[in-house]
């Protein structure tokens, strides 16, 4: 049974040159066997959006294509190159925080130009540039612990976009915000990626969010063993604004057909535990 | 007005016991061949400090203390952050580790004496026997405690391994030990100063020492005044400087290193 679902290629939209190809990959901790024979593709400029039950493996795909975690079988390649270590080509936005404690928001923008070997003061009109588009200048001199938690999510997002990234990966980025704040960050999140397109692998729990900022909505099975069992494009004009296009009737037919099929991997990973 | 009224009780009952102390000696209720009379001990500490040959052995051992510190704490970084980084090499040398912490570091002191002589390095050596295993264990741990979250993101923002060191685990290391600090400089005096009045030729664990050997309570009750106020002294120091700035404070729980060894001394 488990063959034929497997089988399902998640293409990417048409005309969109490849970025990232997950190729009939398998990660495992030990005997355990957390996602089986994956094949994903991802656009350049595609924003992909993983859904799928909590522990069902979607932190450990991303993980896979960051280069965090090697595949037990199969290969993950960004731009055609195999991805055999830790990726610097990548902005990893990560559902934890990720800021260095010790280090200002400035400096924390500021790491990846510096191991970069860009000089200080064009470092310096950078971040500052960076700080000032995701709203928070006048903040360079906070550190983390005097920041709220959005806006260390947006000293995370500067953090994670300003070296340039050809593949921006994003896990469950604001499920630790406020509902107001979340969609304040979303709509910025699609702002931000509107002005220069790239990849974006964007995991979420959260089917309205996976469905409004992406392009394409990808389900992952229950897991142990988990795997893609169907892929939806989102055909919904851009621009958007995450609150308003809820109320598009596409938007809530697509729902309606995700759901469907996330309902079941949802129930079936409940009735495991 | 609490405030005011606790300080007049304290200072009654100290006139009160150095008065009865004074009156006793005087009369002859107390012998004062082994508890000199308050009045003389003071002489004798006034006598020490207003003479510029005295601030020669306070001299020595700030420098034992400060020279012990520095050189425990940068041994200690060192070797934590780097048994901190190898888990491999932590465990194999755990039970060496272990057996050296429990040495009472005062047997160590003629062996410190016969291998670098009576003067300043022999106590400075005891002194970092005593700082290095607190800044070490302070060390390891605040290395182990690094969030993996924050060292994967820092990796793929492009860290290489020496990046990573100066960036990631020595900051890491910096504030567990800067939460030490007082602990640290605490062992530092005590290892000069034990290190002095064990065999040494000045300081003031040595004045104290002199003093026993000549049958002088009052040099050795005005040594221990002197000692407690250069204590008090360094500690007010340190509170200056110990607010340290809340983002260096240990992300983790505390934890107090075992220090088996050293409570044998202190
Ligand atoms: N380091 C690990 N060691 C062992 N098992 C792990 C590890 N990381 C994740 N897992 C397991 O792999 C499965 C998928 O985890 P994860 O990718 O984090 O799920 P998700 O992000 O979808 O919630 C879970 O069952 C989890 O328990
Ligand atoms: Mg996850």
């Amino acid at each position: 049974m488990s063959i034929a679902a497997a089988k399902i290629e998640a293409v990417s939209q048409p005309g969109l040159p490849p970025m990232v190809t997950i190729d009939d990959v398998t990660m495992a901790f030990g005997s355990f066997v957390a996602v089986e024979n994956v094949n994903l593709t991802v656009g350049n400029g595609e924003f992909l959006s993983i859904v799928g039950p909590t522990g069902c493996g979607k932190s450990t795909i991303l993980n896979a294509i960051a280069g965090l975690l090697k595949p037990a079988k199969g290969e993950v390649s960004i731009d055609g190159a195999p991805v055999k270590s830790v990726q610097n080509n990548i902005g990893y936005l990560f559902q934890q925080d990720a800021l260095l404690p010790w280090k200002t928001a400035f400096q924390n923008v500021e790491l990846g130009l510096m191991f970069r070997g860009v000089p200080v003061e064009e470092r310096r009109v950078k971040v500052m540039a960076w700080l000032e588009k995701v709203g928070l200048k006048g903040f360079e001199g906070r550190f983390p612990h005097q920041l709220s938690g959005g806006q260390r999510k947006r000293v995370q997002m500067a953090q994670a976009l300003i070296t340039e990234p050809k593949v921006i990966l994003m896990d469950e980025p604001f499920s630790a915000l406020d509902i107001h704040t979340r969609h304040l960050m979303q709509n910025e999140l699609l702002r931000l990626w509107q002005e220069d397109r790239r990849a974006v692998v964007m995991i979420t729990h959260d089917l309205e969010e996976a469905i409004a900022l992406g392009d394409r909505v990808v389900v992952l099975a229950a897991g142990p063993r988990s795997r893609v069992i169907e892929s939806f494009g989102v055909d919904l004009e851009r621009p958007r604004n995450v609150s308003e296009i809820k109320l598009d009737p596409k938007f809530m037919t697509l729902y309606r057909d995700i759901w469907a099929s996330l309902r079941g991997e949802v129930e079936k990973s409940y009735a495991s535990r | 007005m609490q405030a005011v009224n606790v300080r007049l009780i304290q200072v009654a009952l100290l006139t009160v016991l150095l008065g009865g102390w004074q009156l006793g000696v005087t009369t002859g209720v107390i012998d004062r061949f082994f508890f000199p009379a308050p009045l003389d001990i003071v002489q004798q500490v006034i006598t020490w400090v207003i003479d510029p040959g005295f601030y020669k052995h306070v001299g020595i051992t700030l420098s034992e203390t400060v020279l012990g510190y520095l050189i425990g704490t940068g041994l200690g970084v060192a070797a934590g952050v780097w048994l901190g980084l190898s888990p491999f090499t932590a465990r194999i040398l755990d039970p060496f580790i272990k057996a050296i912490n429990a040495i009472p570091r005062v047997v160590l002191a003629p062996i410190f004496v016969l291998w670098l002589g009576l003067g300043l390095w022999s106590k400075v050596a005891l002194a970092v026997t005593l700082v290095f295993f607190v800044t070490f264990f302070n060390a390891m741990q605040g290395v182990r405690e690094v969030n993996p979250v924050v060292l994967s993101n820092t990796r793929i923002l492009g860290a290489r391994r020496s990046d990573l060191l100066r960036h990631v685990y020595f900051p890491a290391a910096a504030s567990w030990i800067l939460s030490s600090l007082r602990t640290s400089v605490g062992f530092a005096v005590v290892g000069a100063i034990i290190g002095e009045y064990l065999g040494a030729s000045a300081g003031l664990g040595y004045l104290i020492a002199r003093a026993e050997g000549n049958f002088d309570a009052v040099g050795v009750f005005a040594g221990i005044i002197i000692l407690a106020v250069f204590v008090l002294i360094i500690d007010l120091l340190l509170d200056c400087r110990r607010k340290a700035p809340d983002h260096l404070a240990p992300q983790g729980r505390r934890r107090t290193p075992g220090l088996s060894g050293s409570t044998n001394v202190r």
